[in-house]
């Protein structure tokens, strides 16, 4: 484990690649013990700073949920981040993403939860019962590591890539559809770039609340109600730029469309 | 275009035929018969179902092939193939497969097509195709290759009857104006564990497209597509390997599901 002023050197660079925009060489580079842990734990006190700054903790967010990039990162659990209100996009308008360094979008289900979830060991059927609706979302990643390069607890430590996210389309109720197999299409300007299956997420994206509640059970916290809970990639992570038009259909659940901008 | 006689054709059909009977392959033939096209190739299937015709099968549908991109780039034909599929292909969904039956097979997950009315291309639409469905299922396409080592080009797979193994039906029938075909979203698994997602648009856009390829494709060569027939679409998803004692279940969004298990070899050899 680092001590308490490394981890405050940590935040400090994490908060500052973020805020202005800069790559910054992976943390291990200059940390070689540290820890997942280490990284949960410079999260932490970003979000520390973030609010001490008036931004506001909204819900959390899966990574890592796809079966391949389990196997690529050597996990067999999420990553979880921190859902920030004011990284939030409107449906049909425009995600700002001047400065953002190597942005991609990827497609996945939005969990919003109607009362407070807490246990180490909450069930689908739990995890329904306590959801107000599910939501298609989109989210923007951008790692800010040097060339992509990072490992386990750099990537956490940069609360999980997350950057921007875009909620919309059209909200169910989990019982009224399945929720492990909506398709799901993205499209970059008029072309189907990506293609996916919500199933991708850990055979049902729910198990990603499930997994939540647990890792945050671990830490003596619950998930509270009204929190937002995106479950994780379902299609790939594709590039995105400037102009570009961005549209995510869902099986009986709608679409979303922005402009990158 | 064709660049192979009758007695060529006969032979090439006959030689896939009977490497289907015995359970075993030939080498692909593209490399034994320099310049053979896609119309030799559809020749030399028809001999092959000739064959399994005159050995007491009847034509029960046909199944489209090389339906996505990923498919398609892999083997670089950019538009889908067909196959015939016959009554001795069918399986109960839930159904065990005696292992002997297939020599390398894989598995992918598809929608299938139940036509009301006959249709007749040119012409023929994605919404022509809806009009003349009576249901849509979920289907396992068990695939498989008469090809060594699947070795295969457009040509190779085209005579080999499009790679066709076996395939079953899910249970659940379902009107097509019920269900999203584009997005319907498919997970499928071995032995308990993913194996393979995807989604309706990994189909020529939706899978009704590739449908109207085949009635369009059909009419020009004055080839039959008629009410009752069975329409396998075309993968949603990656095709994963098969072998004896597998079990493998698939659901798609608003369609259903579907099973098959795999038998194991008696030990006779």
């Amino acid at each position: 484990m680092l001590d308490a002023a490394a981890i405050a050197e940590l935040a400090n660079r994490v908060d500052g690649a973020q805020s202005n925009r800069h790559t910054i060489a992976k943390l291990t580079d200059d940390y070689p013990g540290m820890t997942v842990d280490d990284g949960y734990a410079v999260q932490d006190e970003c979000l520390r700073r973030w609010q001490a700054r008036g931004r506001a903790l909204i819900g959390y967010k899966a990574g890592l949920t796809s079966r391949a990039k389990m196997i690529q990162m050597g996990v067999d659990v999420p990553s979880f981040g921190l859902l920030m209100r004011d990284t939030c996009d409107a449906e049909g308008g425009v995600v700002p993403t001047a400065g953002l360094i190597h942005p991609r979008v990827e497609g996945e289900i939005a969990y919003v939860m109607a009362r407070d979830l807490s246990g180490p060991a909450v069930s689908i059927d739990q995890v329904h019962a306590a959801t107000d609706f599910i939501q298609p979302a989109i989210e923007i990643l951008d790692s800010r590591f040097e060339k992509f390069r990072f490992d386990l607890p750099s990537v956490v430590a940069d609360n999980g890539s997350s950057a921007r996210f875009v909620m919309g389309g059209r909200m169910r109720r989990p019982n009224d559809v399945d929720p492990a197999t909506i398709g799901i299409v993205l499209e970059i300007n008029g072309e189907a770039a990506a293609l996916a299956c919500s199933g991708a997420v850990l055979g049902h994206p729910a198990r990603a609340v499930q997994m939540l509640v647990a890792w945050l059970h671990e830490r003596g916290r619950i998930l509270p109600a009204g929190s937002v809970v995106l479950t994780g990639a379902a299609t790939e992570a594709m590039p995105i730029a400037k102009g570009d038009i961005v549209c995510a259909r869902f099986q009986d659940m709608g679409s979303i469309n922005v402009r990158i901008d | 275009m064709t660049v192979l006689d009758a007695a060529a054709i006969a032979r090439h059909g006959d030689e896939l035929y009977e490497a289907l009977v015995a359970g075993a392959t030939v080498p692909n033939l593209r490399d034994r018969v320099p310049g053979i096209t896609i119309v030799d190739a559809y020749h030399i299937q028809a001999r092959m179902i000739g064959r399994r015709v005159a050995a007491g099968e009847t034509v029960v549908g046909k199944k489209i092939g090389v339906t996505s991109r990923a498919v398609q780039n892999a083997i670089g034909v950019f538009e889908p193939d067909f196959g015939i599929l016959t009554s001795a292909m069918a399986y109960d969904d839930g159904a065990t497969v005696p292992i002997e039956a297939l020599i390398q097979p894989k598995a992918e997950a598809e929608i299938a097509f139940v036509l009301k009315r006959d249709l007749k291309g040119p012409g023929v639409t994605a919404a022509d195709v809806l009009a003349a469905t009576d249901h849509v299922r979920a289907c396992f396409e068990i695939v498989d290759s008469r090809i060594t080592n699947w070795d295969i080009r457009i040509q190779d797979t085209v005579a080999d009857n499009a790679s066709c193994g076996v395939y079953a039906l899910g249970r659940e029938k379902i009107d097509p104006r019920d269900v999203d075909l584009a997005l319907a979203g498919m997970w499928a698994e071995r032995n308990g564990e993913q194996v393979a997602v995807g989604v309706g648009a990994a189909v020529q856009g939706s899978p009704a497209n590739a449908v109207a390829w085949l009635a369009n494709t059909l009419g020009r060569l004055d080839m039959p597509f008629l009410a009752g027939e069975v329409i396998l679409s075309g993968a949603l998803g990656p095709m994963f390997p098969v072998g004896e004692g597998d079990h493998i279940a698939m659901r798609i969004g608003g369609i259903g599901d579907c099973s098959l298990t795999f038998g194991r070899r008696t030990a006779d050899a």
